[in-house]
């Protein structure tokens, strides 16, 4: 009996562990660069080495931009796929469709970056950050593709057989009935992907390249944060390394954000079938 | 009996070019993996022709020489990885079994739960910096105690933090397997008085074997593939790493230092054919993971 | 997926020929991060210069991803080859790469002979109170501290810089590993960029690394005295520097420093070359874009100088801002001279 609880004990010490770092990490990030973030440092672009007033306007409004541009490609593109699989659960391109979404899964994110330097990039002769959008949107479909599939399949058949035999074409069926149905599974799922490419650097290490401007323009190289936290964090001077918490705390707000009000999405608006 | 059929061949049109446009999309997928795919081929090409198979066990990387041989990557790579499983097991198996087994609702599970699904929304690139500022040290210490050349950074390091990444994989799935346990096999055993621990060690994990080690197989492929928190504290070392301490590489990590001025075709492509051996390695690392556990949630 | 969009920037004219992209060196960025800005207030001219390492300048101007590049390194044969068309090199400045180490509790400045950096750098010398390292430095207390090797993960001019003036004099590197931007370190970690270096070097006790001179100064950082082909131990500083380049550069200004002949000359200097193509009509490249260029380069040999010696950096000298100049000359767009 005793044994039971030492272990039961031991399983918990354990689990409980993780925290740990966790916690860790984010008071160690938060506590050195909350002190960077102000007004300055959100609307100012970096200065010259070794010179003060530097800030991370650049990287903040490249990395919005580049992630809403890669939404809006993989979203409709995403949620189009996860309507088909899980309407042909068991035709031949669904299939071999669900294992190429495995593998774009599977697929680590520097390798993603090498394809489209040679498909985007290289053909367009430069580095924009169109081609880091399109980078992250691939790595957001597998995400976005299965989480549809999935709240899609929750949802009972007859809701579908009712609407088609009430003579809607089936596109309105799907578009305006199951959809809105499955919202926020569905929603759930695109957080999920934003929160997940938000924070990804390899990919754009080849494709956005960045850029020490302000820069809004999709057709050129564009900074953005993980970018300049990788480069400012392993560099010797001691102004890069405070711009580089305070874009670490930002990013880290950003995606913890993102991820807790999915959490509370999902709970409140839960459709009840 | 004419505006019927009118009415139905338009609406017939609109659902076939809607349900094309379904399909249109699936297909992309698979255009989408082959092609990546195929350029990393086609791209490896260059370097496969010039250095066939010895490229996997060639001891040098010497860009100068125009050497290139594999072997301290894949060493890299695999060393990092196996060492990060092996210290992240204990943890994500004591999630798995306290969240499936021992509570798996109440607000001290749903709290261990949301840590856990927090731990892998952090972004690499902030575990690689928090590593470098407090792991590292933290790390020379140990080094100096122990008498070896006080790096700091080095495949340690990597597999630590990368352990700290990979845990949530097979933590979750773990999770959902043990909770799948019949309880119908469980009160079997506890009604001839077995104790909790019994029921875990003789019923739960055995039947859960082989979707738990699907788990460690996705948390495998997640370490294989990832990039930036490596490449910050491995140490950047294109030598064979002669112990655990010693600075490296991983195939991750010499790709993104060096692939913006491999400025040889067969430099370039032996970057990629490395590229390439990740894809396939992760990729049927996490397809072997998906199968097993579609095959014990179905049986 | 590939994608053959019809190139948006020809039509954009001025505005985005207002935006020049540049990457390479890592050795020059301090200066070029300057000069830019001051570039920028003057004119509005906005350079995006990449601080990739001298081999990633060369490859993205081989792709014609960059207007221009910046490599410590001339162009070696086979790149020449690569690049499919001439390319100019037009000297920026010159500059020291000194080795830097990190031990707190040394008060004075090491001194380093050609051999001993030879030896650490092979492995060969593995503590700091070594024998050979004590030789040159009499009565220095010096710590039993191991050495901790960090050298250049990418492909870097600065390394090609110390490892030819290794290579010249030490026998035994010249046989192997030889000098490169990128070679096979005996031992040693690898740091992305001169920054990378430093970082390593600032943050490993025990640390010895080579960087250019600009970075030791602005990250404090201890370097040591070498001793040059005259058997004197320089500082390195924009003095030791300027009497090292202070030679007659040939026409295409491709030359090494190291192993200066000069008394007072700092042996592992250096130059740092921009990159560009000598025809300019290319891929869609407007003659607005390419006198953008040209006047930008311009701008840094002659009023660009000044800012050289506050960041460390020696500034060209006469005879070498005149070689540039006529090199700047031969420049063309569509076989026509740009700079007047």
């Amino acid at each position: 009996m005793w044994k039971s609880r030492a272990f039961e004990a031991l399983i918990i010490l354990f689990a409980f562990l993780i925290t740990l770092p966790l916690f860790a990490i984010i008071y160690y990030v938060v506590k050195t660069g909350i002190a960077q973030i102000n007004w300055n440092f959100l609307t100012n672009i970096p200065q010259p080495v070794g010179e003060l007033g530097g800030g991370i306007a650049n990287a903040l409004v490249g990395s919005i931009l580049i992630v809403l541009i890669a939404t809006a490609i993989a979203v409709p593109l995403g949620i189009l796929c996860g309507i088909y699989l899980s309407e042909n659960s068991n035709s031949k391109i669904s299939y071999w469709s669900r294992l190429a979404v495995d593998i774009l899964q599977g697929t680590p994110s520097i390798v993603i970056g090498i394809v489209i330097y040679f498909w985007v990039v290289k053909p367009r002769g430069g580095f924009s950050a169109l081609s880091g959008s399109i980078a992250l949107a691939i790595m957001m479909l597998p995400i976005i593709i299965r989480s549809t599939e999935e709240n899609l399949k929750l949802i009972p058949s007859s809701l579908k057989e009712a609407g088609l035999a009430l003579g809607l074409p089936y596109q309105k069926v799907i578009l305006r009935i199951i959809i809105p149905c499955g919202f926020s599974g569905i929603l759930s799922g695109i957080m999920l992907a934003v929160a997940r490419v938000a924070g990804e650097t390899a990919p754009l290490l080849f494709t956005a390249f960045g850029n020490p401007y302000l820069s809004t323009n999709l057709l050129k190289p564009m900074q953005s944060l993980p970018l300049l936290i990788f480069n400012y964090a392993t560099s010797p001077y001691d102004e890069w390394h405070q711009l580089a918490w305070g874009a670490s705390t930002i990013l880290l707000i950003w995606v913890l954000l993102l991820n807790i009000s999915t959490k509370l999405i999902t709970r409140k608006w839960k459709v009840q079938l | 009996m004419e505006i019927r059929h009118f009415f139905s061949l338009r609406k017939v049109r609109a659902e076939a070019a809607f349900k094309r446009t379904l399909l249109i999309t699936s297909i992309v997928m698979i255009v989408i993996a082959l092609g990546i795919f195929l350029t990393l081929l086609v791209h490896s090409m260059p370097s496969i022709k010039a250095l066939g198979l010895k490229y996997l066990w060639g001891k040098t990387w010497d860009p100068v020489s125009n050497i290139y041989g594999g072997l301290p990557f894949l060493l890299g790579t695999l060393l990092t990885s196996f060492l990060a499983l092996i210290i992240s097991v204990p943890f994500s198996y004591a999630i798995a079994i306290y969240l499936g087994e021992y509570k798996t609702t109440g607000w001290l599970s749903g709290f261990l739960k949301n840590i856990v699904e927090l731990v892998a929304a952090v972004p690499s690139v902030i575990y690689g910096f928090w590593a470098l500022v407090v792991l590292v040290p933290i790390v020379r210490t140990i080094e100096t105690k122990f008498g070896v050349a006080p790096y700091g950074v080095g495949i340690f390091t990597a597999s630590l933090v990368l352990a700290i990444m990979i845990i949530p994989y097979a933590a979750s799935l773990g999770r959902e397997l043990i909770r799948l346990t019949p309880s119908a096999l469980k009160e079997g055993a506890y009604s001839l008085g077995a104790t909790r621990y019994e029921v875990l060690k003789n019923i739960t994990l055995p039947y859960t074997k082989s979707g738990l080690f699907a788990g460690l197989l996705l948390s495998l492929g997640r370490a294989l593939g990832e990039t930036m928190a490596v490449t910050m504290v491995i140490g950047n070392s294109n030598m064979l790493p002669a112990n655990i301490f010693a600075p490296s590489n991983t195939m991750a990590s010499v790709i993104a230092n060096e692939f913006t001025e491999a400025d040889r075709t067969v430099y370039l492509s032996a970057l990629i054919e490395l590229g390439l051996l990740l894809f396939l390695v992760t990729v049927v690392i996490n397809i072997i993971g998906k199968a097993v556990i579609k095959r014990f949630t179905n049986e | 997926m590939s994608c053959n969009n019809p190139d948006t920037t020809k039509t954009g004219g001025s505005e985005n020929d207002n935006t020049l992209i540049g990457a390479g060196s890592t050795f020059v960025y301090p200066l070029f991060s300057k000069q830019f800005a001051e570039y920028n207030k003057q004119t509005g001219l906005k350079v995006n210069y990449q601080s990739i390492g001298s081999g990633g300048g060369i490859q993205q101007l081989m792709h014609k991803t960059v207007d221009f590049g910046d490599s410590d390194a001339p162009l070696n044969d086979e790149q020449t080859q690569q690049m499919g068309a001439p390319v100019l090199h037009i000297p920026m400045c010159s500059g020291a790469v000194v080795i830097s180490y990190n031990l707190p509790g040394l008060k004075d400045t090491l001194k380093l002979t050609p051999d001993v950096i030879a030896n650490i750098f092979l492995g060969k010398v593995k503590a700091w109170n070594d024998a050979q390292i004590a030789a040159v430095n009499a009565g220095v207390q010096l710590p039993s501290t191991p050495i901790v090797v960090a050298h250049r993960s990418d492909g870097s001019g600065t390394t090609n810089i110390f490892t030819t003036y290794l290579s010249k004099v030490s026998p035994q590197w010249n046989t192997s590993p030889g000098k490169g931007s990128s070679i096979n370190w005996p031992i040693g970690l690898g740091g992305k960029g001169n920054e990378g270096v430093a970082g390593l070097v600032k943050q490993t006790p025990g640390a010895i690394g080579y960087v250019e001179l600009a970075y030791a100064i602005q990250n404090k950082m201890a370097f040591a005295k070498v001793q040059n082909k005259a058997g004197n131990f320089i500082t390195p500083s924009v003095a030791s520097t300027s009497a090292a380049s202070n030679i007659q550069l040939p026409e295409d200004s491709k030359v090494s420093l190291t192993n200066t002949d000069a008394a007072d000359g700092y042996p592992i200097s250096g130059f740092t070359w921009a990159l560009v193509y000598k025809e300019q009509k290319y891929d869609n490249r407007s003659q607005g874009r390419a006198t953008n260029l040209l006047k930008l380069l311009w701008w840094n040999i002659h009023d660009g100088q000044k800012f050289c010696e506050a960041l460390n950096y020696a500034p060209l000298s006469s005879s070498a801002v005149t070689v540039a100049e006529k090199i700047l000359h031969s420049a063309t767009y569509d076989g026509k001279q740009i700079l007047q």
